[in-house]
């Protein structure tokens, strides 16, 4: 539904303001003025009639590919195009974890990269994210759970990526909590990537935006895109709540929606929307200090700096552009909770929300030119695209300043379907609603 | 938590249900070509809207259905044994 048109303050690219440097000097200072003197982290900016780019969705992948494409590739004639306002999408809606551990080589190789441009990412844009590497647990209760786990893990150590395995004694010693001979599903051990941890998700979006802003991207928030216009076979620009904006390159970043924004340019994609919900406890002193997943169903929980645990499970499982889930999902999510950790069982769940995705039909993104000469997509991050920020960022802004796919990410075209090379991370097949 | 209506066992709560799929997509003929095999294997129309799929009644009387179902408000216009659906999708759509 389009939202009606907003009167911006008189903001544009000339009159455009630096929220300068972040540093402790400058809040030790500001301390002393009563935290005075801070400006916008990002200009608000208006639409000019015509961008080299422009980036439908101001999420982290849409303004991390501002970002690189300003400080990377020398292209700042950028608008990032946001129906809402920044951070209210999926970026601040996952449950804020980064790791590595995938399956495929190509998919170790890209998420690998991303984990090692989160390493550096707060220098990099001078912006506290609160990039913490304590460790992802990933548990197995089977023997052959334990043999595909430490596949996996050699797959990884072969692509650089860290692994470790854990015994029982181990598992415990890091995480009190765990029940490890509880009757249904025991826990045989641990795997461990020790590189892998959380971010703080809402500073990301922000970050990305004040460092694209400070390189002269224009953010626009609250502009709706309503149609894309295309001629001769070329994209030529975008319709908007504010009116058309012409452009040589459109990318669309707005997973969830892709399929929404592709029937505008008259495609079909390979993959179907669905919600992922998340779940909040109320703050407790410190209980779990790694990312720690089950096996024996799909749940994963970590603690919040503030002191809550941040946990969460599968899709519920249909075609949905709802944002909100439904409750055999929060049974579910929940019953696991206390299967693996009895000691949660009088814990009270404070908020619960969902987020829609692209579910693609073999699990793995897509990054990618489209049939339609200048229109780039974004898309298909499946439940993991928060990890990927980085490096999907890095590698649209190559695939649209080079017009060729990174090396990285050529996996991740959308060819691959038709030529019959998809990326099944899980070895489903074409069923969205269970990947 | 969805109600479905099977027409066999009456209205049900979605954990008896298993989800399988868009049912609009339709099976080409043998000699349709690798296109229109891609597109009924991989491509979906995703709709922001009404929704056509199958929904298989596991815990109960263990038939298919077809469901028209709308992806925003959950909103159930109608549910139907496969045969039916497939007349009514055949005649009308999904509208």
């Amino acid at each position: 539904m389009p939202s009606p048109p907003r009167v911006f303050p008189q903001a544009t690219a000339r009159a455009r303001r630096s929220s300068g440097r972040y540093s402790l000097w400058r809040l030790l200072r500001a301390g002393l003025t009563g935290q005075r003197g801070w400006s916008q982290a990002w200009t608000k900016a208006t639409p000019r009639p015509h961008y080299r780019v422009v980036i439908v969705g101001g999420g982290g992948h849409g303004l991390a590919t501002a970002h690189y494409l300003a400080t990377g590739h020398g292209i700042t004639d950028v608008a990032v195009l946001e129906r809402g306002a920044i951070g209210l999408g999926n970026v601040g809606r996952n449950t804020t974890i980064i790791r590595s551990n995938y399956f495929q080589p190509a998919n170790i190789r890209f998420y690998e990269f991303s984990l090692k441009l989160w390493e550096r990412l707060e220098h990099t844009l001078n912006f506290n994210m609160m990039v913490s590497q304590r460790g992802t647990l990933n548990l197995f209760h089977t023997e052959a759970q334990r043999d595909l786990f430490t596949r996996r893990a050699n797959l990884m150590r072969l692509a650089g990526a860290d692994a470790e395995a854990l015994s029982r004694e181990a598992v415990v010693k890091r995480v009190p909590l765990v029940d490890l001979d509880n009757g249904r599903f025991p826990v045989l051990g641990g795997f461990l990537q020790a590189r892998g941890g959380t971010v703080r998700h809402d500073a990301v979006a922000w970050g990305y935006a004040r460092a694209a802003s400070e390189a002269g991207v224009d953010i626009v928030e609250h502009c709706e895109v309503t149609g894309l216009r295309q001629a001769g076979g070329r994209i030529t620009g975008v319709e908007t709540t504010h009116g058309f904006i012409g452009a040589d390159t459109v990318c669309l970043a707005v997973a969830g929606h892709s399929s929404v924004l592709a029937r505008m340019a008259g495609m079909e994609l390979p993959l179907e929307t669905h919600v992922l919900q998340a779940f909040v406890s109320e703050p407790l002193k410190p209980l779990i200090n790694v990312v720690l997943t089950y096996g024996a169903g799909h749940f994963y929980i970590n603690q919040s700096d503030k002191g809550g645990l941040v946990f969460g499970g599968a899709i519920d499982g249909y075609n949905t552009y709802g944002q909100r889930g439904t409750l055999p999902m929060v049974e579910e999510v929940t019953a696991a909770a206390v299967t693996l950790l009895p000691a949660l069982a009088r814990v009270k769940v404070l908020r619960q929300w969902g987020g829609v995705m692209d579910m693609t039909m073999d699990g793995s993104p897509i990054i990618s030119r489209t049939p339609l000469e200048g229109l780039i997509l974004n898309g298909g991050w499946c439940y993991g695209g928060f990890k990927a920020i980085p490096a999907g960022g890095f590698t649209t802004a190559h695939l649209i300043a080079h017009g060729q796919p990174h090396p990285l990410a050529a996996h991740l075209d959308l060819g691959r379907f038709a030529a019959g090379r998809t990326v099944d991370e899980r070895g489903i097949g074409p069923a969205p609603w269970l990947h | 938590m969805l109600r479905i209506h099977c027409p066999w066992c009456g209205a049900r709560d979605e954990i008896e249900f298993r989800y399988r799929g868009d049912a609009a997509v339709r099976r080409p003929a043998a000699d349709a070509g690798q296109e229109a095999f891609v597109s009924y294997v991989y491509q979906r129309e995703n709709p922001l809207g009404w929704h056509l799929e199958w929904w298989l009644h596991a815990g109960g009387c263990r038939r298919l259905l077809k469901v028209l179902r709308h992806t925003v408000t959950h909103e159930i216009r109608w549910v139907r044994t496969a045969e039916e659906g497939q007349e009514s999708a055949d005649s009308a759509g999904p509208a």
